[in-house]
């Protein structure tokens, strides 16, 4: 949807650009030699700011006819009385033909002028606009697509989870870093290393995080039957006591609460790099057998996978950045890429339940491939026909899909 | 070993040597590059020039001293080319490293390059408040909930060019530097587009990728990693030639940059003609096992 | 009910934040950021529990003379001499409530001359490992890797001047040739699709997670298996 968007906006952009070009061109062989007396903006409109808690009116106003040739830019001035001084509370520059003004009390009216004004400071001023006054709403308007789209998409993965529940069997691809789990385990066992888990280095309130915390109770509870050491250094307070709390509740679902240590994890530095350090360190004195990195990750991923690398461990990385998933997958065994970091513990855990959810995001990729393919299609033809009909439909979709900010 | 095994199974330190010569080398000579603006820079230069006297530019120091060096450049490009607009300045930071680096960047660039300059009027160091993206969510409908007073403890009120700010749609560009997190992603998603704020960003070229997808609908423009800065410098020079004498680590930092691509690729290339090596050696020997069966 | 209770707290709250999202009127609209802020005020007394856990551990392989004690000892000094220059203002002005950055100040100097260069070392030393991975993992196995290969080759030169000189005898006409060009048309076009792509998926995964874990499907998280 966001990719579609963007390249109808590009196109759109390139269009204006090009016809902006032509026009001032235009205008430019046309300009007169001799000054004129600059014109001022009309028909300025002034209105509550729609879809917002208040605070906000928008003043639109029809551009100078001198804007091509000599305008800078456009002051608006404000006063809430129609007869009493006006101040300015905002500069538009030039070709702007509306302005936010961010700063009202709802309880006030206010009226606006907008002046032109031109290279030699010359101004012009508009005339009053009607009253306008900001008032909260109870419903934003712009948002009604978003609400349409995702609650389209949430209804699918509540319809599917409920659907999973009656015990349909559901198919699932296969998850090469995922099946590879067992084997990394069973590996440090053999070898009588410890286990290193490394959460990402986001807080709690990142849902990759809660993702690389829900993979960390499964991978738990496999390691405590296996009785293998594990060593999770957290970047984050709240995801240490989390992640202490979920490998504690690991080793007593496994039955092994006595072989639980509250050392397993422990708390390093909130700094990227300290912390990175600090886990670098780890790996070469203690030379785990195997490393997870599931979670967020910065510049600091291909530091961490390098050294796990130079060090002979099995790695196991996941994470929903894009721009780190490339070192992972240089210097990993196995990558877990975007959606499947988040699908990792539905898929680990087998319930149906879980599954279903899974189920869900696939009408979502449904919608989004259909949207680009008829947007993508609805545009072309447009391009190559010229017809209006096309056109109008392309601008349709191109609406449906964007998100207008007041 | 064979002479291509040798190489094929290189011991990482002697690549790591290479690389280190093919930093220091270069800047013990002083080796630099000419850079050329390209569309995503300039965009944001454009910007910038294009805006009228006394407009109000938020600057976010999103980054800390690891990434200094990529980072550094780029605010004392765009710090000198605010002042010399004359454009207030409103600078804060997402990361608590942050605070220092803007401190440290009133001193070396606003006062000392532009002594005229007066705190309070034309420029303000809002300093650090931790939040996030939670921040950026609260001074989008009020700045003031958050800032009660400068970094220096100055009442937010006293300051002369606070006191028509009233949330983040009161600036006319937003610019963040720093390309972990918090930083320009999370400026687009949660000032930049529901605000309707334009956002320009620059990041380490690490993270720089990454932002690409929002350019340039959400994202006006984008400086990527010490290239990025060097272009902006470039511009800068060229716009304003009186800047050729002033410090420009982005320019200089491209030559050390430039060699040790080479030396990467040339890496890859023994790297890919050992591969080959092996894998005809590998089939000869499994061809003449063919012949025996 | 340990486990019920956080529950229904996260139902309810994941609830009214998604609606408040379209609804801007109060006490709805500010809610979104009232609970960025509450997390916050969590984070900075979580902090302490941090703290604590980071003196506790270190303090017990000191004491116990673990074998690798000296690195704990390193940590525990640097933690300690960092809080005590900060929280005392040594070296600055006076009392607790003191500028912290101030010229001269013990902490700052730390900070200057310590913790920048060494948080410096650490992210310079990714260039080294970019080089190591490359030269592992660019290698034409097969057609993929191939076209990988090639991609890196014109993005690593054209970001450097060396680039537009190795091409810039082309005639204007096959100036899309030129590997600046290349490399600007690789990260905006394929680059640009395929992130967008990704970004998708992790857009749709995002909103299945928190649908799990807003409907209490997704409990590992709180330490408890799903049911």
């Amino acid at each position: 949807m966001k990719a579609f968007s963007h390249s109808l906006i590009s196109c759109c952009l390139l269009g204006s650009i090009l016809l902006a070009t032509t026009d001032s061109i235009a205008q430019v062989e046309c300009s007169d030699s001799v000054p004129s007396p600059l014109l001022p903006p009309s028909e300025v409109i002034a209105e509550d700011h729609p879809g917002d808690a208040g605070g906000a009116i928008i003043v639109r106003w029809k551009l100078s006819p001198d804007e091509a040739k000599r305008i800078t830019g456009y002051e608006i001035l404000r006063s809430t009385s129609p007869t009493g001084e006006f101040s300015s509370v905002g500069f538009a520059a030039t070709g702007a033909n509306r302005y936010v003004d961010a700063n009202t009390e709802d309880s006030l009216t206010y009226y606006y002028k907008v002046v032109a004004v031109d290279v030699n400071k010359n101004a012009s001023e508009s005339e009053l606009s009607p009253p306008a006054r900001s008032s909260a709403q109870w419903f934003n308007f712009h948002l009604l697509n978003l609400l349409i789209i995702g609650g389209l998409i949430c209804g699918a993965v509540i319809y599917f989870i409920a659907h999973a529940k009656k015990g349909k069997k559901l198919f699932l691809r296969r998850i090469a870093g995922l099946e590879a789990v067992d084997e990394a385990i069973g590996r440090a066992t053999e070898m009588g290393r410890p286990i290193l888990f490394i959460p990402g280095i986001l807080d709690m309130d990142d849902v990759q995080t809660i993702a690389g915390i829900t993979i960390l109770g499964r991978v738990a509870k496999t390691i405590a039957q296996y009785e293998t050491k594990l060593n999770v250094p957290t970047s984050r307070s709240i995801v240490m006591s989390t992640a202490m709390e979920t490998v504690k509740e690991a080793y007593i679902s496994a039955g092994r609460a006595d072989a639980y240590s509250d050392d397993f994890v422990h708390y390093v530095t909130d700094e990227q790099f300290g912390y990175v350090a600090a886990v670098d360190g780890i790996m070469v004195r203690e030379r785990p057998a195997t490393c997870f990195y599931i979670g967020a990750f910065f510049a600091e991923s291909l530091i961490m996978a390098e050294t796990g690398n130079s060090i002979g461990a099995i790695q196991i990385a996941g994470t929903a950045m894009p721009a780190q998933l490339p070192f992972f997958v240089a210097a990993c065994d196995y990558t877990l890429i975007g959606e499947e970091l988040f699908a990792a513990s539905a898929y680990l855990s087998g319930e149906p339940k879980q599954l279903g959810s899974l189920k869900g995001q696939d009408v979502g990729k449904i919608i989004a491939m259909s949207a680009i393919v008829i947007g993508a299609a609805l545009e072309t033809i447009f391009a190559i026909s010229g017809s209006s009909l096309f056109g109008s439909l392309a601008e349709l979709m191109h609406k449906l899909f964007s998100i207008v900010a007041g | 070993m064979s002479f291509f095994e040798t190489i094929a199974n290189i011991d990482r330190r002697v690549i790591f040597l290479f690389i280190g010569f093919a930093v220091i080398i270069p800047v013990l000579l002083s080796f630099s590059c000419t850079e050329e603006a390209s569309p995503i820079v300039q965009a944001i230069f454009d910007k910038i020039e294009s805006l009228p006297e006394g407009s109000k530019v938020l600057m976010s120091f999103d980054y800390g001293p690891s990434t200094v060096p990529e980072i550094q450049p780029m605010i004392d490009a765009l710090l000198r080319h605010c002042c010399e607009k004359n454009l207030r300045i409103y600078m804060m930071a997402l990361w608590g490293t942050g605070h220092n680096l803007i401190s440290e960047s009133m001193v070396d660039i606003i006062e000392h390059e532009f002594p005229h300059k007066v705190y309070g009027v034309d420029y303000v160091n809002l300093g650090y408040k931790a939040g996030n993206q939670g921040l950026i969510n609260v001074i989008l409908t009020d700045m003031k909930k958050m800032y009660t007073t400068d970094a220096v403890g100055t009442e937010i009120d006293a300051v002369p060019m606070m006191v028509d700010i009233r949330n983040l749609k009161s600036f006319d560009v937003i610019l963040s530097l720093g390309g972990g997190f918090p930083g320009v992603k999370e400026w687009v998603l949660f000032g930049g587009d529901p605000g309707n704020v334009p956002v320009a960003g620059g990041a380490t070229a690490v993270s720089a990728p990454l932002l690409y997808p929002y350019y340039p609908r959400q994202l006006l423009g984008l400086l990527g990693g010490i290239k990025g800065a060097a272009e902006y410098e470039s511009a800068l020079i060229k716009g304003y030639p009186k800047f050729k004498t002033h410090s420009h680590p982005g320019i200089d930092m491209m030559g050390p940059q430039t060699v040790a691509h080479i030396v990467i690729v040339i890496f890859i290339v023994i790297g890919n003609i050992t591969f080959f090596v092996a894998r005809r050696k590998e089939g000869d020997e499994r061809g003449e096992r063919g012949i025996l069966k | 009910m340990r486990r019920q209770i956080p529950l229904v707290i996260t139902f309810i709250v994941g609830s009214v934040l998604i609606i408040s999202v379209f609804i801007p009127h109060k006490p709805f609209g500010r809610l979104g950021e009232n609970f960025s802020v509450y997390f916050d005020i969590i984070a900075v007394f979580a902090f302490i529990l941090g703290g604590g856990n980071l003196l506790r551990v270190h303090g017990n392989r000191i004491y116990r003379k673990h074998k690798d004690w000296p690195y704990s000892m390193v940590t525990v000094a640097g933690f300690l001499v960092m809080m005590i220059a900060g929280l005392f203002k040594i070296g600055g002005s006076p009392g607790i409530t003191g500028d912290l950055t101030e010229p001269g100040s013990m902490f700052e100097e730390l900070y200057m001359y310590v913790f920048t260069p060494l948080m410096a070392t650490m992210f310079a030393l990714l260039a080294f490992f970019v080089a190591s991975a490359s030269y592992r993992a660019f290698r034409a196995k097969n057609r993929e890797a191939t076209i990988l290969l090639l991609a890196a080759f014109v993005i690593l030169l054209g970001r450097t001047p060396f680039g537009v000189k190795l091409t810039s005898w082309l005639p204007g006409s096959l100036s899309f040739l030129e590997i600046p060009n290349l490399a600007t048309w690789i990260m905006s076009v394929p680059n640009m699709a395929g992130q967008r792509a990704i970004l998708i998926g992790i857009a749709l995964g995002v909103i299945a997670m928190a649908l799990r874990v807003i409907l209490g499907v997704e409990r590992t998280y709180l330490g408890a298996d799903s049911d």
